[in-house]
């Protein structure tokens, strides 16, 4: 038996309560009305989580968040620091680095700013993904460099604050390396001292509680329960 | 520990030392709560040889002189009046010149041990971990002569045993502490108290006196197993196996990581076998459990799931369990329960399944609230099994609705919670739960209900909830679990004649009766005859049965069986032959040299049951000359000298058919050495029941001139006459039978009324019961041929006569009876004492009457004398 994470991709009250949270901050906007459904179209064509006025109303939360954020800048999407802004205020993320790589993985064009598809088709996994895409969105966050593999020292980076109450730094780089092997030796399961996707699969799909292994990247499951 | 060196003689370093309060709270503190935020461990009270008794503090700061103990209740002055020193040695050796003498005696006695004792000896605390000693009081025996002090000397190197077998395991102290706990705990559960006490002194009083009830007041009959386990391991194994060091280093990251570390601890342990022991242990060892139990109070779900994950799997084992009720897992689970996490719901039930296996946690489950909230549990499932069962929506709520039914199941063994759960409104849920088809959800559900159904008020709800109806239903399933516990239930509740015929109704004794031919399943086997027993209570059942030709295979099963398969099995045959056809069925299936064969056993419930079925078999006189051919009847006899009473009431009985049924009974009791000298000191016994079957078996041997002059001889008429004043209608019956017999003999009429037997047996005329009307009528027959005794019945009866009148309207037989015989009586008080013995029989020969045939024998061999 099984008692991981949820995969039910009900989950009808969760986004409400955040949407409700992020429309108090929705300021009444201008827009074209034609623009706007066109856009909600051609973006529900590829986003199957999210119903058209659930995408509409993203689409109108972006606006108003990026017009908020970027008052300098052209109105072309969320730049890093916005986005974390809101990772935190509204999903109660705190570890930057892990924000920063969420970032990376909302934005797929690598221009360093997050445009309204980028936002919406993020937000569908995030907070409605099925367990695969969920896996899946997990481990980009984890895999920094891009060759598909999370490395020994990758692990070390993200589980460098795991521990407290160390009182030497080097005792403590001692305990970080300890886990690291801990946690190579429970999911590299092909032994070449990384951590592959499927490698990755495989553990998760074993304890569901490993899909967060290295940092709590996803919206918090406390409220993920119902 | 320096208990050990008190007590007698001047050897001893103290005349006696004891804690103030018996009562240890489960920190293994014995202050009170408001004293041990001082840091206070104890009281002690000291009496050393030459210093008035000293009230001590133990606290974590050191030892120190207190104000002593008020008059008023108890009450100990916790002020402080000395120095504080460091350990309570230091403390007596300052206080007392004779205890520091001694002790150095003691110390030089025990030189070579001494540097093993003293370590455990310093801090006071150390203390609580003595092993519970019997308080050595040296004021009865203080004689200080010389060949004491040897035997003081002896009685001394015996107790400091102790103290070096505790030091051997001083790693596992605290351990160890936590291990002794549960024993304090079993005088300490009482359901008087729910909270901690607050006087100390008066707690003690109240423990005194509850310890006896609470052991006559057993509980369940599964109850008490576990409690009695033992405690003790082999803790000194020196090699630590290699997962003793990586589950310490996982520890060390539970303890010192953030939650992702956290979840990857868990999740590294649990791929160690939890299942094995030295895994259970060394998560223990290593303090593995108090942090395992901490993150159950955190906010991190993940944390939550990843520690009931191992404390489910841990709680497998009974010491882990005991710790972990120490340690006060139990509340925290049971807030779990609350959780709108269902996963998070499932898990904490499930290790509360698992724990609450020893009466100490169901008692705190029950405390903490979690009986109403697991009774909750089976709601949620049952909104959605009526629903819809396809969804995995669903599946969930099911899976919580069972672990649900777990958890109660291992709750429902003690009394109380059975309490709890029927006012928790648990029994209608569970009979809907029932109508579920989801097999592994039936088996605990069905469990629950089978502990359950062993009191009264559930077996009615029961019956109303219309769940006997189910139970047959799933005994019809192919999961022989599922079967077993079905059979069990039904035998539970099948003492209700009601019930029985439900069982029938829906068709339940096919299914048994074909169930009886798996015989592998021992366990199954065992509830299927034991539901087969109980149900054959009912005539109708007992025809179903024979139809089903259960009684063929029953006799199959009566060799080569466990105990608990051949007592039911027994017992079913034993209620099978009260009927005809059935006696002669087990004669001709040969049953009877097995039924025999199993009445050498030692088992009581066999050997009640096994004498019931061959008393039953007895009737048959064919039967009975197989059983003499045995040697039965002898046996029988001898399971008169059996302990146990119930079986002794059971072999008497038998004996009655046996002695009815055989040719020359007379000659084959008389052949049995000491035999009738056995029967007649029963009646001694104090239990109505053996002294109604040792009545009828009298009456059955009296018949027999012989044997009534040797139970004559044997002083059978004083002991009846004693049992005389008793208000019990059975026995009332079978001693009105056995006196009337016996007045066969000599002057045993005579004696009888000097014995003062007859008076009260008049008064037995005003008892509602017709057949002790008829034996006492009988017996009262037999006295009034002695004119005396016609003249005690006269005054006793005579002026109750219109009340007789009325008593007997429906018994025709007994009225006309007592009217002749009254009026026999009268005359014969009218006329003289002579005539009466005269004029009664013939008075009597104009009823003979073709119901009675005791009275028709009786009148007979009145004539004849």
């Amino acid at each position: 038996m099984n008692y991981g994470i949820s995969d039910n991709p009900r989950h009808v009250g969760l986004e409400l309560g955040y949407l409700r949270t992020l429309q108090c901050v929705e300021a009444t906007l201008d827009m074209d009305q034609k623009t706007l459904k066109k856009l909600v179209e051609s973006i529900s064509n590829t986003v199957k989580n999210f119903k058209k006025s659930e995408v509409e109303c993203l689409i109108r939360l972006f606006h108003s968040l990026v017009e908020r954020a970027n008052v300098r800048l052209n109105n072309l999407g969320l730049d890093r620091n916005a986005f974390r802004a809101i990772l935190h205020s509204v999903f109660g993320m705190t570890d930057d680095m892990l924000m920063n790589r969420v970032f990376f993985v909302f934005d797929k064009d690598h221009d360093n700013c997050i445009n309204v598809k980028e936002w919406v088709k993020g937000l569908s996994v995030f907070l409605r993904g099925t367990f695969e895409e969920k896996l899946k969105f997990c481990f980009e966050v984890y895999y920094l460099n891009g060759d598909g593999y999370i490395s020994r020292e990758e692990i070390f980076d993200m589980l460098k604050n795991s521990l407290h109450q160390q009182s030497s730094e080097e005792e403590n780089d001692e305990g970080i390396k300890e886990l690291v092997d801990i946690t190579l030796k429970k999911m590299d399961y092909d032994n070449d001292g990384k951590i592959s996707f499927a490698d990755f699969e495989k553990a998760v799909r074993e304890e569901r509680l490993l899909l967060e292994v290295f940092g709590p990247c996803l919206p918090e499951t406390k409220i993920q329960c119902q | 520990m320096l208990k050990n060196f008190s007590g007698k003689g001047e050897q001893t370093v103290l005349e006696s030392i004891s804690y103030t309060s018996d009562y240890e709270f489960s920190n293994g503190c014995r202050a009170p709560p408001w004293r041990q935020i001082h840091g206070e461990i104890c009281y002690v009270l000291v009496k050393p040889h030459d210093v008035e008794t000293l009230c001590i503090t133990c606290s974590a700061e050191g030892v120190f002189l207190n104000g002593g103990k008020t008059d008023n209740e108890g009450e100990i002055n916790y002020e402080r009046k000395g120095e504080i020193y460091k350990d309570l040695v230091t403390f007596l050796k300052e206080k007392s010149a004779k205890f520091s003498e001694n002790m150095s005696k003691q110390e030089k006695r025990f030189s070579d041990k001494k540097e093993k004792k003293e370590p455990t000896n310093e801090p006071p605390e150390k203390e609580e971990a003595a092993p519970v000693q019997k308080a050595i009081t040296g004021s009865g025996k203080r004689t200080l002569e010389k060949n004491q002090i040897n035997f003081g000397k002896s009685q001394m190197t015996k107790r400091l045993e102790p103290s070096l077998r505790w030091k051997a395991t001083v790693r596992f102290k605290e351990y160890r502490s936590l291990l002794r706990d549960p024993q304090e705990e079993k005088h300490r559960r009482r359901p008087e108290r729910s909270g901690p006490p607050v006087k100390p002194g008066r707690a003690q009083l109240v423990r005194k006196s509850t310890e006896k009830i609470e052991e006559i007041v057993s509980e369940s009959s599964s109850e008490s197993e576990e409690d009695e386990e033992p405690l003790d391991r082999q803790e000194a194994n020196a090699d630590l196996p290699s997962e003793y060091w990586q589950i310490q280093k996982l520890v060390k990251y539970l303890k010192g990581g953030n939650q992702t570390a956290t979840v990857i601890a868990l999740c590294s342990m649990k791929d160690f076998n939890l299942a094995q022991e030295t895994c259970q242990l060394a998560i223990r060892d290593v303090g593995g459990l108090e942090v395992l139990i901490n993150l159950l109070d955190t906010d991190e779900v993940k944390c939550k799931i990843g520690s009931l994950k191992i404390l489910k799997e841990i709680s497998h084992n009974p010491q882990i369990r005991r710790n972990i009720v120490d340690l006060g897992g139990l509340p925290v689970m049971v807030n779990t329960l609350d959780s709108p996490h269902k996963s998070l719901k499932c898990l904490a039930a499930e290790t509360i399944a698992n724990v609450a296996k020893f009466r100490r946690a169901r008692q705190a489950v029950r405390r903490y609230g979690g009986i109403t909230k697991l009774v909750a549990l089976l709601h949620c499932g049952k909104s959605s099994a009526e629903l819809a069962q396809s969804s995995l929506y669903d599946a969930r709520d099911v899976e919580v609705a069972r672990c649900g039914a777990l958890a109660l199941w291992s709750c429902s063994k003690s009394y109380t919670n059975k309490e709890a759960i029927r006012k928790a409104g648990g029994i209608p849920l569970l009979a809907r739960l029932l109508k579920t088809s989801h097999e592994n959800m039936l088996i605990p559900v069905v469990g629950t209900l089978q502990e359950c159904a062993s009191e009264e008020n559930y077996r009615a709800a029961i019956k109303a909830e219309r769940i006997i109806e189910n139970l047959v239903k799933n005994l019809n399933s192919e999961n022989e679990q599922l079967q077993e516990h079905c059979a069990m239930a039904i035998y539970q509740c099948a003492e209700d004649k009601e019930t029985r015929d439900l069982v029938r109704l829906h068709g339940g004794l096919k299914r048994l009766a074909s169930l009886l031919d798996n015989t592998d399943n021992k366990e199954r086997l065992a509830a299927v005859t034991g539901a087969i027993w109980k149900c054959s209570i009912s005539k109708e059942n007992v025809t179903k049965f024979r139809e089903y030709k259960a009684i063929e295979t029953l006799v199959g099963l009566l060799t080569d069986q466990p105990e608990e398969v051949l007592v039911n099995v027994v017992g079913a045959l034993g209620e099978c032959c009260q009927d005809y056809e059935n006696r002669v069925l087990v004669r001709k299936c040969g049953g009877i040299p097995p039924l025999v064969n199993l009445l050498v056993g030692v088992n009581q419930a066999l050997l009640v049951n096994v004498t019931k079925a061959v008393g039953a078999c007895a009737v048959e006189p064919e039967s009975m000359m197989i059983i003499d051919r045995l040697d039965g009847v002898r046996l029988l006899w001898s399971l008169l000298k059996n302990p146990h009473p119930e079986v002794k009431a059971s072999a008497a009985w038998a004996l009655c058919p046996c002695i009815q049924n055989t040719k020359d009974a007379g000659e084959m009791v008389r052949s049995f050495v000491g035999g009738l000298e056995l029967v007649v000191n029963l009646l001694k016994s104090d239990n109505k029941e053996v002294l109604a079957s040792v009545c009828a078996a009298i009456t059955n041997i009296a018949k027999d001139q012989e044997n009534l002059a040797v139970i004559t001889d044997r002083g059978v008429v004083p002991l009846l006459s004693k049992l005389a004043n008793t208000n019990n209608d059975k026995l009332r019956r079978h001693l009105a039978e056995a006196i009337s017999h016996c007045c066969m003999w000599g002057r045993n009429r005579v004696a009888f009324g000097e014995y003062k037997a007859v008076a009260p047996l008049v008064h037995y005329l005003k008892s509602d019961d017709p057949n002790v009307h008829r034996a006492t009528a009988q017996a009262l027959y037999q006295l009034s041929e002695d004119a005396d005794n016609c003249v005690t019945i006269h005054e006793n009866g005579a002026v109750k006569r219109r009340k007789m009148e009325n008593l007997f309207e429906n018994c025709h037989l007994c009225q006309r009876k007592v009217e002749t015989h009254l009026r026999c009586v009268a005359r014969s008080a009218r006329d003289g004492s002579g005539s009466a013995a005269g004029v009664m029989p013939h008075g009597l020969h104009r009823w003979k009457c073709s119901v009675c045939t005791v009275t028709r024998r009786g009148s007979k061999d009145a004539s004849s004398q």
